[in-house]
């Protein structure tokens, strides 16, 4: 018998009940909160007159909506503008005050986006499962955990019951060998993976990442890597275990400690693939193969390097393809033939779940340190993704360095990543963005969003349009 | 739950690949606390020319004539006919809820991202996936045929199309059982409440790092 993928693990020490057709109940150890996708759970539980049957296993920030400049931060809830989205913050206060869930309110120093805020914490651990009502919990999958986002009436199920009613996934490999080149960067390899297998390669499995290239990686370069996982369609994201992942979370505030984290760390180690274990998909990629990457169509799949040009949807035979290829030009506003580097940007977003981490604002400062945004830039946004973040940023002096530049220094939140509150793109703006998703009006109705690491969105603010941050 | 059992409509097209629930319903309506009233803002950003607003009155709003459900052969539709990933991207259970609540309670597409197929049986919707070349067929029939309809039956896993066609599906058979008797989950899964105490018991004493308390 060949042995367990990390994801096989997981499942069985979770395993409640087994269902037929690999179908079962798992027991659920954590279960992150924010305040768009539970309101209506929390009525629901109210309606039927239950309780939530561990109150201590959920923790919750609000985060999609929080406005990040400070004018309109300082006043707390009650300083919200959007009438709509400050009801939605409150309401996530009283039910977390309600229901006695620990919640970190949006001025405390801890608020950020709800998944760099679980791993910071340590509220998110190995070997743990975790849901969320939000596609990306995926990215706590790098700490060894099994992490998925689920909907609002499964959230309400989670709070009541414990536990998630699941078919079992299929296993699959992503292994990138080799070395980066200087200047790739972990968004670089996921978006060419995505570009490789699909917005839809990875349904209905976990997604394991594996090889020398993900091994080399800090954790943070690992979570912006299973952030994306869900934008090749797979709900789960999976990195083995490894002193990195030990090292991380070691001295977290809500990580074990003493006794407790000798036996944790025990059982952690045990969280990777075995050798002989087997995979449904093998999918392999080069590290030196890997150059940076950037969007030009609605869809994470429509991927280039930067050295790219613009596909031509008549050249293509499945109608299909052609179809989506044209719809995104015309959104996007691009012609077929043109040079990615010859792409104007109007804006610049650095932050999100996917690049907010002090290891991305680090590389973002370096490529703007002593320059400035070009004059044709209308604007550029750093946003940490936490508020320790924020202070950490703040004490090694990277916010003087984007201020100076011309660059916007934010406090905590989504912001631009999907423009719930008032950071949004306007129509017919081309923005570089170091986001997930650039579907149509992601960023703002009719706004065009081009996806890329933190250092070249750094480098397109400077010059104005792509350039290969490698030659920087 | 809603219960599903047999459903007769009008089918209607969205005719792309990777619908995602960013295009099914834009963030600015997830700002609502409730689980109603999102039919309106169905597709918001393709359906009208100007962009909405949560709460805000569509009847005058300008609208896309091209976009197939502004059509008023399509206008009553129950069944919604799709491409390939339908459902892909966000989580937001907003996405059901705007189908269902405009009227479709049934959805046909040859792939549907996974957290948006799960979503649907909460919301008494039924996603059928079928063989992409049978899905072409069916664009085909609608598209030559006003007032091209469908029964489905969940009991019987079958569509007849209103040209006299059978076809059979597959559904998983613990979310037929639950779809089409309208179950409360949560009530279900209350049953195992001893089962999901053992565990936890188990786990506790393996794991109790886990069970320490975030306060
Ligand atoms: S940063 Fe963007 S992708 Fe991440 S949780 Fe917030 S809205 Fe979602």
């Amino acid at each position: 018998m060949s042995g367990q993928t990390l994801y096989d693990k997981l499942w069985h020490s979770h395993l409640v009940e087994e269902r037929d057709d690999d179908c079962g109940l798992i027991y659920i150890d954590r279960q992150l909160i924010h305040e768009v996708t539970s309101p209506q759970a929390f009525e629901g539980l109210r309606i039927a007159g239950r309780q939530p049957w561990r109150v201590d296993a959920n923790f919750a920030v609000p985060d999609h909506n929080v406005p990040t400049e400070l004018h309109e931060r300082s006043g707390g809830v009650a300083g919200i503008i959007d009438p709509i989205s400050r009801l939605q913050v409150q309401t996530l206060d009283d039910n977390c005050r309600d229901f006695d869930i620990l919640e970190f309110q949006v001025n405390d120093v801890r608020q950020g986006i709800v998944h760099v805020v679980g791993p910071e914490q340590g509220v998110t651990l190995p070997g743990m499962t975790i849901v969320c009502g939000d596609s990306h919990t995926s990215t706590h999958g790098a700490l060894g955990a099994l992490a998925q986002g689920i909907g609002t009436s499964e959230v309400e199920h989670v709070m009541a019951t414990q536990c998630l009613l699941q078919q079992r996934m299929k296993n699959m490999l992503v292994r990138v060998d080799g070395a980066l080149q200087a200047g790739v960067t972990a968004k670089d390899v996921v978006l060419a993976i995505i570009g490789e297998i699909g917005t839809a390669g990875g349904t209905h499995h976990a997604i394991e990442f594996g090889g020398e290239v993900v091994r080399a990686l800090s954790m943070e370069g690992r979570m912006t890597i299973c952030n994306m996982a869900i934008e090749a369609g797979a709900r789960v994201g999976l990195i083995g275990v490894d002193e990195i992942t030990i090292e991380y979370v070691k001295g977290r505030p809500y990580a074990p400690t003493d006794e407790q984290w000798d036996r944790a760390v025990a059982a952690w180690r045990e969280l990777h693939s075995d050798d002989d274990a087997h995979f449904d998909r093998v999918v392999e990629l080069r590290g030196e193969d890997i150059v940076p990457q950037v969007t030009w169509g609605t869809s994470p799949e429509m991927v280039l390097p930067v050295s790219g040009i613009i596909p031509d949807p008549a050249t293509m035979e499945h109608a299909g393809e052609r179809d989506a290829t044209k719809r995104a030009l015309q959104y996007m506003g691009l012609e077929p033939g043109m040079a990615i580097t010859d792409i104007q940007l109007d804006t610049v977003f650095i932050g999100s779940c996917t690049n907010s981490r002090i290891e991305d604002l680090r590389a973002a400062a370096a490529v703007v340190e002593g320059k400035q945004v070009a004059s044709t830039v209308k604007r550029a946004l750093v946003v940490p993704g936490s508020g320790q973040i924020k202070q950490q940023a703040e004490a090694e002096g990277l916010d003087k360095i984007f201020i100076a530049a011309g660059m916007e220094w934010r406090e905590p939140g989504c912001s631009m990543c999907l423009a719930m509150n008032s950071d949004k793109l306007g129509a017919g703006e081309h923005c570089a963005s170091t986001s997930n998703r650039n579907f149509e009006g992601r960023q703002g109705f009719g706004g065009r969003t081009h996806l890329v690491s933190p250092a070249m969105a750094a480098a397109a603010a400077v010059a104005g349009h792509f350039v290969d941050v490698r030659n920087w | 739950m809603k219960s599903f059992t047999v459903l007769q409509g009008i089918v209607a097209p969205m005719d792309r690949a990777n619908v995602d629930t960013d295009l099914i319903i834009p963030k600015q309506f997830l700002k609502s606390i409730k689980r109603s009233g999102f039919g309106p803002y169905l597709f918001d950003e393709v359906r009208y020319l100007d962009q909405g607003e949560p709460g805000q009155d569509c009847t005058n709003r300008p609208i896309n004539v091209d976009f197939a459900l502004n059509q008023a052969r399509y206008k009553s539709a129950a069944v919604l006919l799709a491409r390939e990933n339908f459902g892909c991207g966000s989580s937001r259970e907003h996405a059901p809820w705007a189908l269902e609540d405009f009227g479709f309670h049934c959805i046909i597409a040859p792939s549907f991202a996974d957290i948006f197929f799960n979503n649907c049986f909460k919301n008494g919707i039924l996603p059928i996936e079928l063989d992409a070349n049978v899905v072409d067929g069916l664009f085909e029939e609608m598209y030559a045929n006003e007032g091209y309809s469908m029964t489905v039956d969940l009991a019987t896993q079958t569509i007849k199309t209103s040209l006299g066609e059978t076809i059979r599906f597959e559904v998983d058979e613990f979310r037929k059982h639950c779809l089409f008797n309208g179950l409360d989950d949560i009530a279900l899964t209350l049953d195992s409440a001893d089962a999901i105490r053992a565990y936890e018991r188990g786990w506790r004493e393996k794991s109790p790092w886990l069970f320490d308390v975030i306060k």
